[in-house]
């Protein structure tokens, strides 16, 4: 039985309609006077697209900040990845978009599990963030006259996704990124690359600092401020195999969580359907292939299951074009919760292609033919290439095999309406927290939130908890610093100490199986129990019998991934016990249990109406459940069809 | 495709930090699948080491699908091995022979010092890029997209030089380890941008100066870098760089 806490989480929303909140409260909050800004310091941990333009604005406001990443450079963070897009209600193409309808899509691609308040923000501030990023000369796609061109994207009808080829993440990153350099030359942002966090420090209550260790030296550093902001990315690594980059981890999240901190919805996660198939054992990632490729590209597979011709050879009458068939209105541009089990139901009904059946086409055939191979090189060039190189096989010739992969997390710290966790001081943005995105996010929605939680949303909430809360000074010795500087070591020391016969990989392999298996496209009952069952037996094993070789006190990668992989063998077993609480399919959380008769997710408002945000009280003990209500006045919560 | 099995030789350099010396450690490495990407061979490799009790070949990873930046090694002496325009991330083992011997480095240059292994530290690049690689424009600032209108061409020519991925390999095939293509990219596209022309001549100044103090090499224009880039940045954008750092000087700053 889940324990619940009887009073309901407090998401600080205001009162009033949902088109006039954020403007009426920006004006409600506490300011910092601008000469007095300096006077405090804030720490982001984490450089891609929330932290670094959360760097960059809130050293421009005035604030000291510092700033940290694993990676060598800030300018490498994982958002660099990012492919197709980002969403904006400009209206550009005239075509009838608004930041109402904007706000509708995203509240019903999330599936009715998203805060609407937060949603309306997020698709308010969108125009704001593309002005912005032009000005930093990110050179997004232009029509010939010189004005900002648009693609579509999938859980929409009109074009609103501006991009820069198939590189939107990096441009953007790297606009982000030179803004917060800019800042690391004036002295207002001081740089910690190297710098993986192990701890939050919590002062009386309040987050004040962290513990990190430099991996170069293998030193562990206390650094202390008046606000800490957490922009560490998702927890797709669960899964071992996924479109994360190697590096991503739960890590940071999951440290701030064993402070306090409730983590929301981590069963919320989200299967991308176009990723390039698995290929052997050896395999540590998989790659995406964008979203914006479905624009162009026709989903298919053959009408007669074990049809062994070669894709040319099959005429159009043997094709299945499936997505085509059961969503005429959408066809291939449905949402990726609905084209990665669409993807799944053909291959598990023995439909699919490739050598081991777990693979659809997407065919450009029919592009290449009506536009010319030329436009679809200008659109798609650099994401054709990739997948010759990795398959040796050319897509201008033979359709792309794909098939559905982990690729981001919907679930993370809960955060209340200001972006503040339930520990005061602690604030969550981007892919960290769960707010904006409900059970399923939006194609090109991840580097809008990004944005607009670093750029346009931080930088005024940040203000009012300074304004706000009495914030003495703490020193390095101070007795919540020293304790979490103890944990942090003594965890290293642990790792070092066990001295077994497997290695990390070899865990995380196993437990990225378990969680595929039993917590992937689709969950029931028994795989989730028994999910969590085998997690606790592999965490068990992984503490008696993992092998980590060399000291704490040098550069070890092998150590770093074993502290990754230890809280993920924590972390996993919440997500599981999550997906099994939540008796109702949303999203990408699909139970087999509840599913319409034509399969797809049904979702029960009457009793999941609500964001599930679990306490810690510590590894293998049960957590509380903390429910935040969910209200839809704006955005009338209905069955999703893209039919 | 199927998949075939090769055996290999790899040379690795190991060297346990940035003041100790190195040397090349021989490995053999049998039945490596030919659809393994180069980073999932060393995987292997490191796997196999951790299992027999020896220290894992350090090396930077990250992405694994060519854009964040961070892979790096020279292969058979060529910075991210023989293919161009592909990342050692994007390398595949169907591109090596069974029996082969493969020698792997790190990036040789005086302004990228060892880490240890084959890491290496590029924090260099960091500082020219805060020496003045950007638009000074604070959040808030902008005005409406549209108002900043580039032409469809000139964008294009911009995001040629905008795609650099910051890893390197320019200054690793160098054979004076020149930072000169990591730079002139960046200086081109914002000097070829409408958004970049406030800054433009302070900017080049700037950033070379910047480059100079980190003790990059000069340019002799052998185009090595170029045949290196796995994000096809072109030396044309070099020659841009030199009118444009001659424009400032001639012109004085801004």
């Amino acid at each position: 039985m889940v324990r619940v806490a009887s009073e309901t989480l407090n998401s600080r929303v205001p009162e009033g309609p949902v088109d006039q909140i954020w403007d009426k409260h920006r004006f409600n909050m506490k300011l910092v006077n601008p000469a007095n800004k300096r006077k405090f310091s804030v720490i982001v941990v984490g450089t891609g697209l929330a932290g670094g333009s959360a760097a960059a604005s809130l050293a421009e406001l005035g604030y000291e900040v510092k700033s940290f990443c694993f990676q060598d450079s800030p300018r490498r963070a994982h958002s660099i990845a990012a492919q197709g897009g980002i969403n904006a209600a400009k209206n550009y193409p005239n075509d009838g978009d608004s930041i109402w309808r904007l706000f509708y899509d995203t509240v019903k691609g999330g599936d009715y599990r998203a805060r609407e308040a937060n949603v309306y923000r997020l698709a308010q501030v969108s125009n704001t963030i593309i002005d912005q990023c032009v000005a930093q000369g990110v050179p997004f796609a232009r029509e010939y006259g010189g004005t900002l061109a648009n693609r579509s994207f999938g859980g929409a009808q009109v074009s609103r996704t501006f991009y820069s080829r198939g590189q939107t993440g990096q441009q953007l990153l790297l606009g982000a990124y030179q803004a917060m350099m800019r800042q690391v030359q004036l002295g207002k942002v001081q740089m910690y690359a190297r710098r993986e966090m192990l701890e939050l420090i919590v002062v009386e209550g309040v987050a004040r600092g962290i513990i990190v260790r430099n991996l170069v030296t293998g030193q562990l550093e206390t650094h202390t401020a008046d606000a800490v902001v957490m922009c560490t990315g998702g927890y797709g690594n669960v899964y071992y195999l996924s479109t994360n980059a190697k590096g991503c981890n739960v890590t940071a999240a999951w440290r701030c969580h064993k402070q306090g901190a409730y983590f929301a919805n981590p069963c919320y996660t989200q299967i991308h359907p176009t990723c390039i198939p698995v290929s052997g054992d050896y395999q540590s990632k998989l790659t995406l292939m964008s979203e914006s490729l479905r624009n162009d590209g026709r989903v298919w597979v053959p009408k007669n299951a074990g049809d062994s011709r070669t894709p040319a050879e099959i005429p159009d009458e043997d094709r299945d074009y499936y997505l085509e068939r059961r969503y005429p209105s959408f066809g291939n541009l449905v949402p990726r919760d609905v084209a990665s089990r669409a993807a799944k139901e053909r291959c598990d009904a023995g439909f699919g292609v490739g050598d081991t059946n777990l693979a659809v086409y997407l065919d450009f055939r029919d592009a290449i033919k009506r536009d010319g191979e030329d436009a679809i090189r200008k659109k798609y060039g650099n994401l054709f290439h990739m997948y010759h190189k990795i398959t040796a096989e050319d897509p201008y010739k033979v359709p792309m095999r794909i098939f559905p992969a982990v690729h981001y997390t919907m679930g993370g710290l809960w955060v209340d309406y200001h972006l503040m966790s339930n520990l005061p001081g602690l604030f969550v943005l981007g892919e960290a927290n769960f707010s904006d995105h409900g059970a399923n996010r939006l194609g090109a929605s991840a580097l809008m939130q990004g944005l607009s939680d670093g750029y346009f949303v931080l930088p005024y909430t940040i203000g009012d908890h300074l304004a706000t809360s009495q914030l003495p000074t703490v020193p390095e010795d101070h007795p919540a610093c020293v304790a979490a500087l103890q944990s942090a070591k003594g965890r290293i020391d642990q790792l070092l100490s066990v001295q077994g016969t497997r290695t990390v990989d070899s865990f995380h392999r196993n437990l990225g199986q378990i969680m595929w298996d039993n917590c992937g496209m689709a969950r029931d009952k028994a795989g989730l129990e028994s999910a969590v069952g085998q997690i606790q037996e592999l965490r068990e094993q992984f503490w008696k019998n993992v092998r980590v070789l060399g000291n704490g006190e040098s550069f070890n990668q092998s150590l770093e991934k074993a502290g990754r992989v230890a809280d993920f063998l924590e972390f996993g077993e919440l997500l599981a016990k999550d997906a099994l609480h939540r008796e109702e399919s949303c999203g990408g959380h699909f139970r087999e249990e509840h599913q319409t008769d034509e399969g797809e997710a049904k979702r029960n408002d009457e009793a999941f109406n609500y964001v599930a945000a679990w306490e810690y009280h510590g590894v293998g003990e049960e957590s509380t459940l903390h429910k935040e209500p969910l209200s839809f006045d704006n955005v009338p919560p209905a069955t999703r069809s893209y039919k | 495709m199927s998949s075939e099995l090769i055996n290999l030789t790899l040379r690795v350099w190991r060297q346990s930090g940035p003041d100790s010396p190195g040397q090349f450690d021989n490995y053999q490495l049998n039945g490596v699948s030919t659809h393994m990407s180069f980073l999932e061979m060393l995987d292997v490799l490191n796997e196999q080491l951790i299992e027999s009790g020896q220290e894992s070949v350090a090396f930077d990873h990250d992405c694994r699908e060519g854009i964040c930046g961070t892979c790096s090694l020279m292969i058979n002496g060529q910075a991210h091995g023989p293919d161009t325009a592909t990342t050692t991330c994007q390398l595949h083992m169907r591109r090596f022979n069974d029996g082969d011997t493969v020698t792997i480095e790190p990036w040789r240059a005086t302004a990228f010092p060892i880490v240890k292994d084959l890491v290496v530290d590029r924090s260099a690049f960091d500082r020219i890029i805060s020496s003045g690689g950007y638009v000074s424009v604070n959040t808030g600032n902008a005005p409406d997209g549209n108002a900043i209108p580039v032409a469809g061409s000139q964008q294009e020519v911009a995001m040629d030089a905008a795609a650099c991925i910051g890893c390197g390999a320019c200054v690793a095939a160098c054979k004076n380890a020149s930072a000169m293509l990591f730079v002139s990219a960046k200086v081109s596209q914002l000097a070829i941008l409408p958004q970049g022309q406030q800054e433009r001549s302070e900017r080049v100044v700037s950033m070379v100066s910047q480059m100079d103090d980190e003790g990059f090499g000069s340019c002799t224009n052998t185009s090595e870098c170029e045949a290196a880039c796995p994000a096809e940045i072109s030396v044309s954008n070099i020659a841009r760089l030199n009118r444009e750092y001659l424009r400032a000087s001639l012109c004085g700053r801004d």
